[in-house]
C-alpha cells in the first residue's frame, strides 16, 4: 500500500518555524511507524533525525506524536493508524523542546525524575543495621509491597509531552516523576521519616495538586503505568499522613465532609471548604459568586439532604477511614 | 415505544447548572425519550470522593444503580464526569464480585442491593446511537447552518476508552455527528479533547484558566462562533470563569458555551427561554437573535402548527 506520511520537520539552527513535509512510501503488511520511518530516512532523506534504539517497546526512545497522540513508533501499526485516522502524520512530542525533527529535548523530563529522588534513602539501610535484622535490605520482603505497574515505566516522555496540566505550567513535575515517587512511597524499606520527607516535597507547589486529572497521562502511556492513579494514591497517602491543609487535600477532605452530610454536592458551600478563611483567596472568588447568584447560579446552602441519607452516612461509615485523620489535623 | 431510562441528574444540573436540567427536560420528549428521575440518587464522587475513599464511591454508585435496577431501568446521565465515573464504578462492580458483596452486605442494611445488571449512557451517546442521527434530524426546525460550532468534549466521556467504549478519544465524532444533524459546521481544533481545568479551579486557578483560556482561544481562533459541551464542570469553567481564562491568554473570548441540550433545542425550534440560556455568565444572544427569529418565521406561517401534529 502506498501511503503519505507528514512529518514534521524542524531544525531550530537553521528554520524561522517547524514545517510538515510529505513522503510517499509502500509500506508492507505489518509494518510500523518506526520501521517506515527508518525507510525514510535511508531511501528518501538521510536528514530526518530520530531517535530509536530496541525496536520493541523496551527502551523508550522512540516516543512521538503520531495523528495527534503520543506513541511509541516501534508499537505502532501503520496499518491501524491508517484504520483509525485515514491519514498518518507524525510529528515530535508536543510541550518539550525540539533538537531536531523527531528528537526532543528530555532534559527537563530526566531532571523531575531526579528531582524525586528516586532511590532508597541511606536510612532505610541504616535503620535496618542499627536492629541487626538478618534481612538484607536491598531485599523486598514480598508479601509487603504493592507497586501496582508504576515500576514498569520506560521513561519514554509519552505521559509528559500529553500532560494537559504539564502543558500551561511547565514546572509541573508531571506524570511520569511523579509516579516514581510514588514506587517510593511504596516501598516498605524506607522508615516512615523518610517518607514524611518525601511527602512534604511532593504536596509542595508544582506537585501532586497541580494535576486536573484529566487522564491523558493514563490513556497514552505504552505500559499501562497509569501515572494519574499513582498521583491519587500519593494524595490520599499524603492526607492520610495528616498533611491535609493544602488547597487540593481540602478540596478532597471538604467534598466528602459536603457529601456525608447531604448526599450532594453544593456549590455555594464548596469554595468555603477548599479556601476555609483565607480572606484574599475568598475575595478573589466573591466577584464570581455574586455574578452566579445574580444568574440563579448559587444553590440554596440550606438545601435538605437527599432522600435516604441515613444510608449515605452509613456508607461512610463502613468504607471511609480517612475522616478522623483529617478531622485530627483541622484542629 | 419510547425509550425510557433513569435519569441521574447529578449535583451540577440540580445546583449552580439548573439550565442543563432545564433543557434536558424541555427536549427529551420531541427525541421519543421518556425519563423516571432518581430523586434520591446521591453526588457520584466526581472522581473527588474517590481519590479519598475509593470503596465509598464505589458504594454510592453501586447505591445509585440499586434504584434504577429496581424500576428496571438502565441509567441516563447528563454529565461527562458522572459518565466517566459511574461508568468506570459500574464496569468495576460487574467484574468483581467479591467487591459488589462487600458493598451489598451494607446496602441491604437500608436499601435494595445492586445484582450489576444495568448500564450507564450519557444522553450523548442515546441521541447518536439510540436515538438515532436520522431521527433528530427529522425534529431540527430551525437549521443552524450559519454557526461553526467547537465541540469541547471534556476528559471524562472520552479517558480512559477502556472504560467507556464510546469514542475513539483521538478522534471523537459524536458531538460533531450531532452539529451536523443540527446543520452546523463543527470546528476543528486539537483543544476539543483537552480539559477545561475545573477539577483544580478553586485550588489552582492559574493551571485551570491557562487550562480553559488555551482551548476556547485555540476555538475561536479556528472560527467558532460558540462552544458545545456535554458535560456541566467544563461548561462552569468555560462559562462562569471566561474572563479570567481570557486575561491568562491575553484573548477577548466573548464565546457563549452551550449545554449539549441547548444546542439540541435551539435546533428543534424549542423558546430560548424554555432552555435556561440567560443563566449562562457569557451572553448567548448572537446564536439566540438568529435562532428566535427563525422560529417566529415558523410559527408565523400557516400550515407548521398542522404539519408539527401529523
Ligand atoms: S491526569 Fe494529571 S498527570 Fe496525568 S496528564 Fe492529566 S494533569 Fe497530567
Ligand atoms: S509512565 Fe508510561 S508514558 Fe510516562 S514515561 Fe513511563 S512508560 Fe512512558
Ligand atoms: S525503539 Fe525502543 S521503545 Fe521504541
Amino acid at each position: 500500500m502506498r501511503l503519505t506520511f507528514t512529518i514534521t520537520r524542524f531544525n531550530p539552527e537553521t528554520d524561522p518555524r517547524p514545517r510538515d513535509e510529505p513522503y510517499r512510501l509502500d509500506v508492507e503488511r505489518g509494518q510500523t511507524v518506526l520501521e517506515a520511518l527508518i525507510r525514510i530516512k535511508q531511501e528518501q532523506d538521510g536528514s530526518l533525525a530520530l531517535r530509536y534504539s530496541c525496536r520493541s517497546a523496551i527502551c523508550g526512545s522512540c516516543a512521538m506524536d503520531i495523528n495527534g497522540a503520543e506513541k511509541l513508533a516501534c508499537r505502532t501499526s501503520v496499518r491501524k493508524e491508517i484504520e483509525r485516522h485515514g491519514r498518518i502524520t507524525v510529528a515530535p512530542l508536543r510541550n518539550l523542546p525540539v533538537i531536531k525533527d523527531l528528537v526532543v529535548d528530555m532534559t527537563s523530563f530526566w531532571g523531575k525524575v531526579r528531582a524525586v529522588t528516586p532511590w532508597l534513602s541511606a536510612s532505610a539501610l541504616a535503620s535496618r543495621t542499627e536492629t541487626g535484622r538478618t534481612l538484607r535490605p536491598m531485599l523486598l520482603p514480598r508479601d509487603r509491597y504493592q507497586f501496582h505497574n508504576v515500576d514498569a515505566c520506560i521513561m519514554c516522555g509519552a505521559c509528559v509531552a500529553a500532560c494537559t496540566s504539564h502543558e500551561v505550567s511547565r514546572r509541573f513535575l508531571g506524570p511520569a516523576a511523579l509516579a516514581k515517587a510514588e514506587r517510593f512511597l511504596a516501598d516498605p524499606r524506607e522508615p516512615a521519616d523518610a517518607k514524611r520527607t518525601r511527602l512534604r516535597f511532593l504536596e509542595q507547589p508544582d506537585g501532586i495538586w497541580d494535576c486536573t486529572r484529566c487522564n491523558f497521562c493514563v490513556e497514552v502511556c505504552p505500559k499501562d503505568v497509569q501515572p494519574m492513579e499513582a498521583i491519587i494514591r500519593l494524595r490520599r497517602v499524603a492526607i492520610e499522613a495528616g498533611l491535609a491543609r493544602s488547597g487540593g487535600a481540602r478540596h478532597i477532605t471538604g467534598f466528602m465532609a459536603l457529601i456525608r452530610r447531604s448526599g450532594r454536592l453544593n456549590e455555594a458551600l464548596m469554595p468555603l471548604q477548599v479556601i476555609g478563611c483565607n480572606l484574599r483567596r475568598l475575595l478573589r472568588v466573591a466577584p464570581l459568586g455574586l455574578r452566579m447568584l445574580w444568574h440563579g447560579k448559587v444553590p440554596s446552602p440550606l438545601a435538605p439532604p437527599i432522600p435516604g441519607i441515613a444510608q449515605i452516612r452509613t456508607i461512610f461509615n463502613s468504607f471511609g477511614h480517612l475522616k478522623r485523620i483529617t478531622r485530627a489535623d483541622h484542629t | 415505544m419510547p425509550l425510557t431510562y433513569a435519569l441521574y441528574p447529578g449535583c451540577a444540573a440540580k445546583g449552580a447548572t439548573p439550565e442543563l436540567y432545564q433543557s434536558t427536560m424541555a427536549i427529551i420528549g420531541r427525541l421519543g425519550i421518556e425519563v423516571q428521575e432518581l430523586t434520591a440518587s446521591s453526588c457520584c464522587g466526581a472522581g473527588v470522593v474517590g481519590e479519598g475513599e475509593p470503596d465509598v464511591a464505589l458504594a454510592l454508585n453501586a447505591r445509585t444503580f440499586a434504584q434504577a435496577e429496581q424500576l428496571g431501568l438502565d441509567v441516563m446521565t447528563i454529565c461527562g464526569t458522572c459518565q466517566g465515573v459511574m461508568g468506570a464504578a459500574n464496569k468495576r462492580l460487574k467484574q468483581e464480585p467479591g467487591l459488589l458483596d462487600r458493598i451489598n452486605r451494607v446496602l441491604e442494611r437500608e436499601g435494595p442491593i445492586y445484582r450489576g445488571t444495568i448500564q450507564v449512557k450519557h444522553l450523548l451517546w442515546i441521541v447518536v446511537r439510540e436515538v438515532g442521527l436520522h431521527r433528530l434530524g427529522q425534529e431540527v426546525r430551525v437549521p443552524l447552518n450559519e454557526f461553526r460550532i467547537a465541540p469541547f468534549y471534556g476528559c471524562y466521556i472520552l479517558r480512559p476508552s477502556w472504560d467507556l467504549g464510546f469514542d475513539d478519544p483521538e478522534n471523537p465524532t459524536s458531538l460533531e455527528k450531532v452539529i451536523r444533524a443540527a446543520k452546523g459546521e463543527p470546528v476543528a481544533y486539537v483543544g476539543r479533547t483537552k480539559c477545561c481545568g475545573f477539577p483544580v479551579i478553586l485550588e489552582q486557578e492559574a493551571i485551570a484558566v491557562a487550562m480553559a483560556g488555551t482551548n476556547m482561544k485555540e476555538a475561536k481562533d479556528s472560527g467558532a462562533d460558540f462552544m458545545v459541551t456535554p458535560c456541566p464542570l467544563c461548561h462552569m469553567s468555560l462559562d462562569i470563569y471566561q474572563d479570567r481564562a481570557g486575561q491568562a491568554v491575553n484573548a477577548n473570548l466573548s464565546l457563549p458555551i452551550l449545554h449539549l441540550p441547548q444546542l439540541l433545542g435551539l435546533a428543534m425550534g424549542i423558546p430560548a427561554k424554555d432552555l435556561g440560556v440567560s443563566r449562562h455568565l457569557v451572553p448567548v444572544h448572537t446564536i439566540t437573535r438568529v435562532t428566535e427569529s427563525r422560529r417566529m418565521q415558523l410559527t408565523d406561517r400557516k400550515g407548521v402548527a398542522s404539519h408539527e401534529n401529523h
